[in-house]
């Protein structure tokens, strides 16, 4: 569905990534772990748009049986038209805007106004306090709510493809644990995930398959279960011997 | 440094300065009053860029009051050299201690420096809180308020009459010692541990910050060297043109002079040095065109379109924060 | 000095105070949306001056037609604004953004100066529009009553357009987050030009209503609309509407209280007076009165 193909990042004039590669298969959830400062936000910027790579390419195949399309060169916005959806890093929520604008802000290029009613109502049952407090201004909300009201903004757009960058961080542990639940429900459901995590516990579990990334590069790959197993993987990422 | 070094660094900066002290007799000797005094205005400008650029390249503290703190050294300077007969005339209400004062031309405007400098402590004790175009915004008001004040302050400045007929004091060799102590001084501070704070400061606040360095201290030290250079440089100024008035010291100035520093490359001497010739030159070139044709404001539109390009295309100005490489040693 | 001289006073305050309120707006909105103080907004005011003149005087449309082409002036003045200077140079430090502004200004100044000549020319409406109206101890023209009532007009359709449409969401979720809007398909460029092109078009009316409540316009008279509403964007909360709108009446009382009641040799001081408080809120309060975002001046 999602293929990265050694991309070349620069973040002004620094060289971020050095030649990153991955692909995301339908129906999958891949997660992308590493330190900080390895690259992982820059890789989800650049499929989604906000940042274009110097070298290298992002193709991309919204339909099973559709025709790809280079994403490499698109801006963000016609990016989220193709059924990409980013959840960004420090959940983004527009803290002035009610709940209810939020979550309408995030089906914008949409205009079947019942098509998002409906939307608007299943995120409401996936998460039952944004209901309660639609009107209610979103920097209002607690950290655990503004993640919920991050995803379900996300889920808006009807994404084929939810990025999602962090959302653990700044949570407590039931908090998280409620929330990978849901994000596995909502794979279930068709939504391909990609996300980048610092809890590698929790992704792994979660993931089908992850890649570890350092320094902009891509060092290992597996599955969830087989990373979670590689001793290097361990003692690196999941605090163990 | 080796002693060595140290004699080439002398030479860097004697050679050139004996160089123009020689070029001035030239120009003296071969040019008419007229285009000597534009020379003049070429060398006053320089202070004025150079000295900006202590304030707004080095630091990047965007500042416009620059003409303000003209005005201060202008009035001051010029009431000072005043005959006391002119005094009496221009202004009956001076106290006394003053109206019976004369001094001569460098003192005055050693004073008419000092005393802006000492305003831009005074302003830059609340004002420098500020930050970015908050700062330029809080320092245009400095400027319109100065000039308020000196319009509304009869007793002492005229009011919107403003003082004419001053003293003529103003000659190549008052402004050629003025333009090297303002290169020299810029110098010194770009490549001492100040500068490096300065520098410091403007790249990156936080950094700068967490190394100990004491920023406010740092702005409000080069807002003041700054100023002093504008009031000797306003001082220069009210004796060349022999006038001094309040609407003199405009936002239009405070413009003229960031468009050199920017163009030059802020936070480069060389270039603001380059600039303020250039610009001048430029001017007096246009004046002609504008009033033979009708065409006033003509000046300025290509002067605010050379800005806004260079914004755009090259917002590091000619220069960058560099200088050449032949006059900067390699660790410099 | 009575209770009537009072009352007149502020009906005046409210007239000048509705003029500012209009620019603050849109000199609000592109700060809300970019944090860009637009320096040369006050010159789009001086545009939409010209252009009703030459409409009205010079073309001699009718008075509605002329208020919809001060309007439409003024909006295609702030759309080549922002794409000719400033979209170019965007992500470029605040004070870059500034001192094109300045050199922006500058320039419509000076353009006005070549093209019409500095001479003021004479601003007369229609004599059904000059009329007097006596109400009791305040009297005010025909224009006076347009200016208050179309200016809260146009208030409540910009607030009603910002808070109930799409392209109000869109504009401000801009102006909290430029990545996160372009994550949710929003066009940025296009959400910063309707901003642009909104303020500039209250700007551009406000030039009639300048016009029309003073009598005599040149190329340099959006210096002081421009000044006076910066500051009341200020006083109000720079980036916010109602704080833009609030602001902008509390300046005109404040303007015209302080010159009508203190002796005359105070209101010399007048633009000293304007710039002090400007420094000082900046310094004191930063928000202003309805403003959000913290720390960002101090």
């Amino acid at each position: 569905m999602l293929e990265v193909d050694d991309i070349h990042v620069y973040r002004g004039r620094t060289y971020v990534l050095k030649g990153i590669s991955l692909r995301v298969t339908r129906g999958e959830i891949v997660a992308l772990i590493g330190a900080n400062g390895a690259g992982k936000t820059t890789t989800l910027r650049t499929i989604s748009g906000l940042l274009h790579p110097r070298r290298g390419h992002i193709r991309y195949r919204p339909e099973a049986d559709g025709p790809e399309l280079e994403l490499d060169r698109l801006p963000a916005e016609e990016i989220v038209r193709r059924g990409i959806s980013h959840c960004p890093e420090g959940r983004g929520i527009f803290a002035s805007l009610t709940v209810r604008e939020n979550l309408l802000v995030g089906a914008y290029l949409r205009r079947d106004n019942r098509g998002i009613e409906d939307d608007y109502r299943r995120v409401c049952d996936l998460f039952p306090i944004l209901g309660q407090r639609a009107g209610q201004a979103a920097g209002s909300l607690s950290g655990g709510e503004q993640e919920m009201l991050a995803v379900g903004r996300a889920l808006m757009s009807r994404p084929r493809l939810l990025i999602l960058d962090e959302p653990s961080l700044g949570l407590g542990p039931l908090v998280v644990e409620t929330l990978f639940a849901t994000l596995a429900d909502i794979n279930r459901r068709g939504v391909t995930i990609l996300l980048v995590e610092q809890n590698a516990v929790m992704a792994l579990e979660l993931a089908h398959r992850a890649y570890v990334l350092e320094t902009g590069r891509v060092t290992l790959s597996g599955s969830g279960e087989e990373l979670a197993a590689d001793p290097e993987v361990r003692r690196a990422y999941l605090g163990g011997a | 440094m080796t002693a060595e070094r140290r004699n080439t660094a002398a030479l860097r900066f004697v050679l050139p300065a004996a160089a123009a002290f020689v070029l001035a007799y030239v120009l003296q000797t071969v040019l008419d009053d007229y285009v000597m005094s534009i020379v003049n205005f070429v060398g006053i400008n320089i202070i004025l860029a150079v000295s900006l650029n202590i304030t707004n390249g080095m630091t990047g503290l965007f500042s416009l009051g620059h003409p303000g703190f003209m005005a201060i050294g202008g009035y001051v300077t010029a009431i000072l050299t005043l005959p006391a007969a002119r005094k009496a005339m221009f202004l009956p209400d001076l106290p006394a201690w003053l109206a019976g004062l004369q001094a001569p031309f460098v003192p005055a405007l050693v004073v008419g420096g000092l005393c802006a400098a000492a305003t831009a402590l005074v302003i830059g004790l609340p004002v420098l809180r500020l930050k970015g175009h908050y700062l330029a915004v809080a320092t245009m008001g400095f400027l319109i308020i100065v000039q308020v004040l000196i319009t509304n302050w009869d007793s002492v400045t005229r009011g919107p009459l403003g003082l004419n007929g001053l003293a003529d004091l103003t000659t190549v060799w008052q402004v050629l010692p003025w333009v090297l102590l303002t290169l020299y001084v810029s110098w010194k501070v770009k490549f001492s541990s100040l500068g490096r704070t300065m520098i410091a400061v403007r790249e990156d606040e936080l950094a700068a910050q967490c190394l100990g360095v004491n920023l406010f201290f740092t702005r409000v030290l080069s807002l003041a060297l700054g100023a002093f250079f504008a009031g000797v440089a306003g001082g220069l100024w009210a004796h060349l043109v022999t006038a001094i008035t309040p609407s003199s010291f405009s936002l239009i100035m405070a413009f003229n002079i960031v468009v050199m520093v920017v163009v030059g490359g802020s936070g480069s001497i060389t270039g603001s040095l380059l600039a303020a010739v250039l610009f001048t030159v430029l001017t007096e070139a246009f004046r002609p065109l504008e009033e033979h044709y009708g065409l006033y404001g003509i000046g300025e539109i290509l002067m605010a379109l050379v800005l806004i390009l260079i914004l755009i295309y090259r917002p590091g100005g000619m220069l960058g924060t560099r200088e050449p490489r032949f006059l900067v040693d390699d660790d410099g | 000095m009575g209770g009537g001289y009072i009352a007149q006073q502020i009906v005046n305050g409210l007239i000048l105070g509705s003029m500012y309120a209009l620019v603050a707006i849109g000199f609000s909105m592109i700060y809300g949306i970019i944090r860009l103080i637009n320096f040369a907004h006050g010159d789009v005011v001086m545009i939409g001056a010209f252009v009703t003149l030459a409409l009205m005087q010079v073309a001699g449309l009718p008075f509605v037609l002329v208020a919809a082409g001060a309007l439409a002036a003024g909006a295609v003045v702030g759309v080549l604004i922002e794409r000719g200077a400033f979209r170019p140079m965007r992500g470029a430090p605040q004070v870059t953004g500034f001192i094109a502004s300045l050199a922006v200004s500058i320039m419509l100044q000076n353009l006005g100066i070549l093209l019409l000549t500095a001479q003021p020319r004479n601003f007369t409406f229609p004599a059904a529009l000059q009329k007097v109206i006596n109400a009791g101890p305040v009297s005010f023209r025909v224009i006076d009553l347009v200016i208050m009532l179309s200016a809260l007009g146009l208030m409540v359709l910009v607030m009603l357009l910002v808070k109930r449409t799409r392209l109000g969401m869109a504009m401000r979720a801009t102006a909290e987050n430029l990545d996160v809007a372009r994550l949710m398909g929003i066009n940025i460029n296009r959400t910063i030009l309707a901003a642009f092109a909104m303020g500039s078009a209250l700007a551009g009316i406000a030039g009639l209503m300048w016009g029309g409540k003073f009598g005599q316009i040149d190329p340099l008279l959006g210096y002081v609309p421009g000044l006076k509403s910066f500051v009341a964007a200020v006083i109000g909360g720079v980036g916010s509407i109602p704080g833009a709108i609030l602001g902008g009446y509390i300046l005109g009382l404040a303007e015209v209280l302080f010159v009508g009641l203190l002796p005359p040799i105070y209101s010399a001081y007048r633009d000293a007076f304007v710039f002090g408080t400007l420094i000082v809120i900046l310094l004191i309060m930063p928000n202003g009165l309805l403003g959000s975002d913290k720390g960002e001046r101090a």
